[in-house]
């Protein structure tokens, strides 16, 4: 690929104390906290991952209640917040983009505007919830049981389980995003980051990304699986 | 440090970027309308191929992965070997149930593979 390649001195990573005493050279500091955060990730992967082998050896056992109960999600909303996401997942990519070019313009702009998707993100997904309780669609809690399908309400309130431990799970996972957006932002506005110091940014970058893949299996998992009319 | 090395930081192209989202958005739009049309067991498969090509998209250039050292790399793959062996292994045990219990009169409940038909 033809990307621009530019030197970072690592005089100037060493004056300015990012370059940390146990570390050889500024690049080996960041391989080592690339694949830290990659071990980190990892472990989220294998999280996530236990919820989405028990959401596969129920929707395997109950096929035709989970495509039956699948009608109740909200396509559009799922698609829509699918969308934002992805647009907050190029935003961040350009910030990082910015950092590296030493660009606390286009840092900031792009911080904020990955947080405004985030929080849109998360106002609809809070829009679902509620359209969910008052649709009597939340199992244990408030539960009506008014289905299409009555004989599949049993099985169809542990789709409705599954839906709500995950995308909460990943709400959650949201939320911590935001507040580390929100100090990325304030350590920009300090003027810290700069193409010899901008690990926090990638970093922060790499676990929103995986927030996203996240939802990129959640989306065609939850809300569309359903037989259609 | 005796020589002066200097290190290589990847910055990616706006163009590049910018591309990758246009693609995710696609996929996300050919995934939905997909949905809508019924082929049986083969609607999850493309799903989650698309899905899969979306990841790897993200991961590839989105997060980079492209130009870490080959250790991050063997990481990645790691990480999905090891969902691999969880998901494995737990299917091979909620499939092979029914084999097991098949003959059992207290097993005709629900919660076990013996349930399903």
């Amino acid at each position: 690929m033809a990307d621009t390649l530019v030197p970072a001195g690592e005089d100037a990573a060493v004056k300015e104390k990012h370059l940390r005493h146990h570390f050889a050279t500024a690049e080996q500091q960041m391989d080592a906290a690339t694949l830290g955060m990659w071990t980190f990730l990892i472990t989220e992967v294998l999280f996530f991952g236990g919820m989405f082998a028990s959401y596969a050896v129920y929707r395997n056992i109950y096929l035709d209640a989970f495509a039956s109960t699948s009608q109740y999600m909200n396509v559009v909303l799922g698609g829509t917040n699918t969308a934002v996401l992805i647009c907050s997942s190029l935003t961040m990519a350009l910030a990082v983009r910015a950092a590296q070019l030493s660009n606390r313009k286009h840092l900031t702009l792009f911080l904020i505007l990955t947080m405004i998707f985030g929080t849109v993100f998360l106002v609809i997904k809070g829009f679902e919830y509620h359209s969910k309780w008052v649709e009597g669609l939340v199992p244990g809690i408030h539960w009506s049981g008014y289905l299409e399908h009555p004989e599949f309400a049993h099985h169809a309130q542990i789709l409705f389980s599954l839906y709500f431990y995950m995308t909460g799970m990943h709400a959650l996972h949201m939320v911590v995003g935001l507040g580390l957006l929100s100090y990325l932002l304030i350590q920009a506005r300090r003027n810290i980051f700069k193409a010899t110091y901008f690990a926090p940014v990638e970093m922060i970058g790499l676990y929103w990304h995986f927030v996203d893949i996240v939802w990129i299996f959640l989306f065609p998992l939850l809300y569309l699986i359903g037989h259609r009319r | 440090m005796t020589t002066h090395t200097t290190h290589i930081v990847h910055i990616p192209k706006v163009s590049t970027l910018v591309l990758v989202w246009l693609a995710l958005m696609c996929a996300t739009g050919l995934t939905t309308a997909v949905s809508y049309v019924e082929l049986g067991w083969f609607n999850i498969v493309i799903a989650l191929l698309i899905a899969v090509t979306k990841a790897s998209l993200v991961v590839w250039i989105f997060m980079g992965v492209r130009h870490t050292t080959n250790l991050t790399k063997l990481f990645v793959v790691a990480g999905l070997v090891w969902l691999g062996i969880l998901i494995l292994i737990t299917f091979s045990d909620y499939s092979t149930r029914s084999w097991v219990y098949q003959a059992q009169p207290w097993s005709h409940g629900p919660g076990n593979g013996a349930a399903t038909k």
